[in-house]
């Protein structure tokens, strides 16, 4: 790895996972539980980053939210991935009436404003982490769709492909062992940076409320103190800077993801 | 020789340390007399391009550097000049054209702004003059109506006229030197010949020097007043034409010229007479839409127009034609990767022009095709086991024994068998050429579809292709079809040539009768193009046993 950023970005991911899975061991109690005073400055005893106004661990919260913010942004891009190749390998591989069609979809999805209909998926379905994760999943794929459309349609036309026709091979068998690999790459990069862009989704539903009200989150936290914000800056800055770090991590690892696989750089750093 | 013109001294160009090897040129020495063609023949790597560029100073910053020798001209070692009294001499005294005309013209300037930028960044002149100046120089190169040519864009050019333009360009300025950097190799047999008498007329007219890099000695032999040959960034060999065709020193100048096919047709053991008939068509015929809008009406090409040819067990038939003939379209047709609008496709009793997709999945496996480009056509993800392998599995084979089967093929292709767990990208075109090959006889087809498959080859490994596919049907007595552009080609390993031009078979025949009595104008026309005619017929006798050219053993590249 010659890129540095993304080399600081894997660490602080590292960090943010660790964090989450031994949440437990450093907090044993719930996140949810009043610990102490209310309202206590980061540094008092036992509360390392304070208290909020009902004095639970500020602390412990940012643990515990790590988890949702995690598993809510992975599972969410992965959505998004599945559908956007799905459509997109489609749309790309057959062409035609089947590629109008689904474009037609796609750009339905695209002229709606993306969080309003976020918010109207999870209203509708009320917030849980699997109606959160399908609604971000159902507003983010469409950027991948296109790429994956544009990847397949230029991929379909090579010889290799056309080699795998004349022996007999099934469409679905060419689409996923042939074209796909070869389409994976700008995949994997976009999905990288989905990943950050859900946890900011994810954050801006719970701040509105529209949370999972059984999940200790990053945005819940924001939320809950931004009327305390003049009294008790702890309890936003320290959750905020949970969500500004892990995005920007993921963000620094989808850069270098892009650089190692996108063949126009590795042509430079071989030439 | 006459004075020189232009004198490279001792060049040698440094590769980047990952390349394969240190130098791109290593101690080039080369003259150019004035009024002299110099021919750079070598093969793809061989450091042909970097010496135009060296002299032009066009070496890719950071990528290539000189590292000593000199390039003299006027007086002054082009190395030593700065950025700015290069730019002087560029297109001024010094000017290039280059192989693509369509990359190296801009698509949203019409030709006649073109020309006159050239002409304006190194003399000042009046709108009037300079029309009228780009106007004769367009009659020069024997262009149709300059007037109206000078409007015109570069996409409503020929491929040919295209490269006239280039050399208007290049010519716009009066240069005493010429680089041509493989200017005819995109372009049609006919179209190059015409490029090439335009570019010796230019020459004594103007009684400039020209540097000329090309790959082909029949290109060579029609140009050239003398010739070095490159390899691997040394020079090998220098002399006048005379001198290296007919005497070459070198064992791998020696090893070029026999590379060159060959018009004498070799003596083939004809086909039995009663041999099957393995496929044959009836007034196939494939027609493109071009979609029309509200500017533009829209309109249908032709592109195959009622072609019937039939191919026999054991024979070998070459469709032969320029670009826009066809051919490559009558191939995919054959093989059912496009479907034809009319006529039929017989096959041993079955009809596959109608057949659907399900429906042909039992005769894919019966024909099958090799592609022209050794790069696209292998998938860069799959090891060449599995590309080898894929067809006997889709067939119900076991994974297993497809690829001990792969193992076997590799070898009869030439390749070693520990080529299976590797990737295409480490091999060489020649060696994906191969396993291109393997991965069709993979299925024992019954008839080979062979598209240009020696095109993005350097000559000495094409003849080594075209070998191992003669070899191959012969020993396992498949019916090949060979698309080409090449009638060179196409004389050494066809047994009936047919000829397309426009969608059309013009002529349609055993290859002997074809070069012998050609009847149609433009077969004679096509075999009157063949660069190094004259040269080839006068050599005569079937081609001795040829020298192995080095460097060709069919080992992996590392």
């Amino acid at each position: 790895m010659h890129n540095r950023g993304a080399v600081a970005g894997a660490v602080v991911l590292l960090l943010v996972v660790i964090m989450a899975i031994l949440a437990p061991v450093f907090f044993p109690a719930s996140p949810w539980d009043m610990v102490g005073a209310p309202l206590q400055p980061p540094g008092s005893p036992d509360l390392l980053l304070g208290s909020d106004m009902l004095g639970r661990n500020i602390a412990s919260g940012i643990a515990y939210g790590a988890r949702v913010s995690l598993v809510i942004g992975l599972v969410s891009a992965l959505v998004a991935v599945v559908i956007g190749v799905t459509v997109g390998a489609l749309a790309g591989y057959f062409g035609g009436m089947v590629d109008d069609a689904l474009m037609r979809i796609t750009e339905f999805f695209q002229t709606i404003p993306g969080f309003v209909l976020l918010i109207v998926l999870v209203a509708l379905f009320s917030p849980s982490v699997v109606s959160i994760v399908v609604a971000i999943g159902l507003v983010s794929w469409t950027p991948i769709a296109r790429i994956v459309r544009g990847e397949f349609m230029s991929l379909r036309t090579r010889e290799f492909v056309q080699a795998a026709i004349l022996m007999g091979e099934s469409n679905l068998r060419i689409i996923l062992r042939q074209i796909l690999p070869n389409a994976l790459s700008p995949v994997i990069v976009s999905g990288s940076l989905l990943v950050g862009t859900s946890i900011l989704l994810e954050s801006a539903l719970s701040f509105l409320g529209l949370g999972d009200p059984n999940m200790m989150s990053w945005g819940y936290m924001i939320g809950a103190a931004r009327t305390v914000i003049r009294l008790a800056w702890w309890m936003s800055v320290f959750p905020g800077l949970a969500i500004v770090l892990t995005v920007l991590a993921l963000n620094l690892v989808g850069d270098g993801l892009n650089e190692a696989l996108s063949p126009r750089m590795s042509r430079k750093v071989q030439a | 020789m006459s004075k020189p013109l232009l004198s490279i001294e001792g060049l040698t160009v440094d590769l980047p340390a990952s390349a394969d090897r240190p130098h791109a040129l290593e101690g080039m020495d080369l003259v150019i007399g004035q009024r002299e063609v110099v021919c750079l023949v070598g093969e793809s790597g061989s450091g042909k391009s970097v010496t135009a560029q060296a002299v032009l100073g066009l070496l890719p910053p950071g990528r290539l550097t000189v590292s000593g020798g000199a390039i003299h001209y006027g007086g002054r070692d082009l190395l030593k000049l700065s950025p700015l009294e290069l730019r002087r001499l560029r297109g001024a005294r010094i000017s290039m054209i280059f192989q693509e005309p369509m990359a190296a013209l801009n698509p949203v300037v019409t030709v006649g702004h073109q020309i006159a930028e050239a002409i304006r960044a190194h003399e000042p002149m009046g709108k009037a003059a300079l029309h009228d100046r780009i106007e004769k120089l367009l009659a020069m190169v024997g262009l149709p109506d300059p007037p109206l040519l000078r409007k015109a864009y570069p996409h409503n050019l020929s491929g040919g006229q295209r490269q006239r333009v280039m050399i208007a360009m290049a010519l716009s300025l009066s240069p005493d030197l010429l680089i041509a950097d493989e200017p005819t190799t995109a372009l049609d047999v006919t179209t190059q010949m015409q490029i090439l008498q335009l570019l010796k007329q230019i020459q004594q007219q103007r009684e400039m020097g020209i540097l000329f890099i090309t790959h082909d000695f029949g290109v060579v032999t029609e140009i050239a007043d003398r010739v070095a040959v490159l390899r691997q960034g040394h020079k090998v060999e220098e002399g006048t034409t005379r001198e290296v065709l007919t005497a070459p020193q070198h064992p791998y100048t020696k090893a070029l010229i026999a590379a060159v096919p060959r018009l004498t047709t070799t003596q083939r053991a004809g086909i039995p007479a009663d041999a099957p008939t393995v496929l044959g068509t009836k007034g196939l015929v494939k027609t493109y839409g071009l979609s029309g809008n509200f500017l533009r009406r829209s309109r249908q090409v032709r592109a195959v127009d009622g072609v019937s040819i039939s191919i026999r067990r054991g024979e070998t038939l070459g469709i032969v034609g320029e670009s826009g003939s066809g051919k490559s379209t009558l191939a995919r047709l054959i093989v059912r990767l496009y479907k034809p609008d009319a006529g039929a496709i017989d096959f041993q009793g079955v009809d596959l022009a109608t057949l659907g997709r399900a429906d042909l999945r039992p005769y894919r496996r019966r024909v099958q095709m090799v592609f022209q480009d050794p790069f696209g056509s292998l998938n860069p993800r799959w090891t060449v086991g599995d590309i080898i392998a894929s067809g006997p599995v889709i067939q119900g084979v076991s994974k297993q024994k497809a690829l001990s089967r792969a193992a076997e093929l590799l070898e009869l292709v030439g390749l070693e068998r520990t080529a299976l767990p590797r990737f295409p990208h480490e091999f060489s075109g020649g060696q994906r050429q191969r396993i291109g090959i393997a991965r069709a006889l993979a299925v024992e087809p019954e008839l080979l579809v062979a598209d240009e498959p020696v095109s993005a080859l350097d000559v000495s490994v094409q003849a080594q292709v075209l070998k191992l596919l003669d070899d191959i049907r012969h020993r396992l007595s498949l019916a090949m079809l060979l698309i080409t552009h090449d009638l060179r080609v196409a004389a050494q390993v066809c047994d009936r040539i047919a000829v397309m031009h426009r969608g059309k078979v013009v002529e349609y025949g055993s290859t002997v009768d074809l070069f012998t009595r050609p009847q149609h104008a433009y077969t004679q026309q096509l075999i009157g193009s063949i660069p190094g005619r004259d040269w080839l017929e006068a050599e005569a006798g079937p081609p001795a046993a040829r020298p192995a050219v080095s460097g060709s053993k069919p080992t992996a590249r590392t």
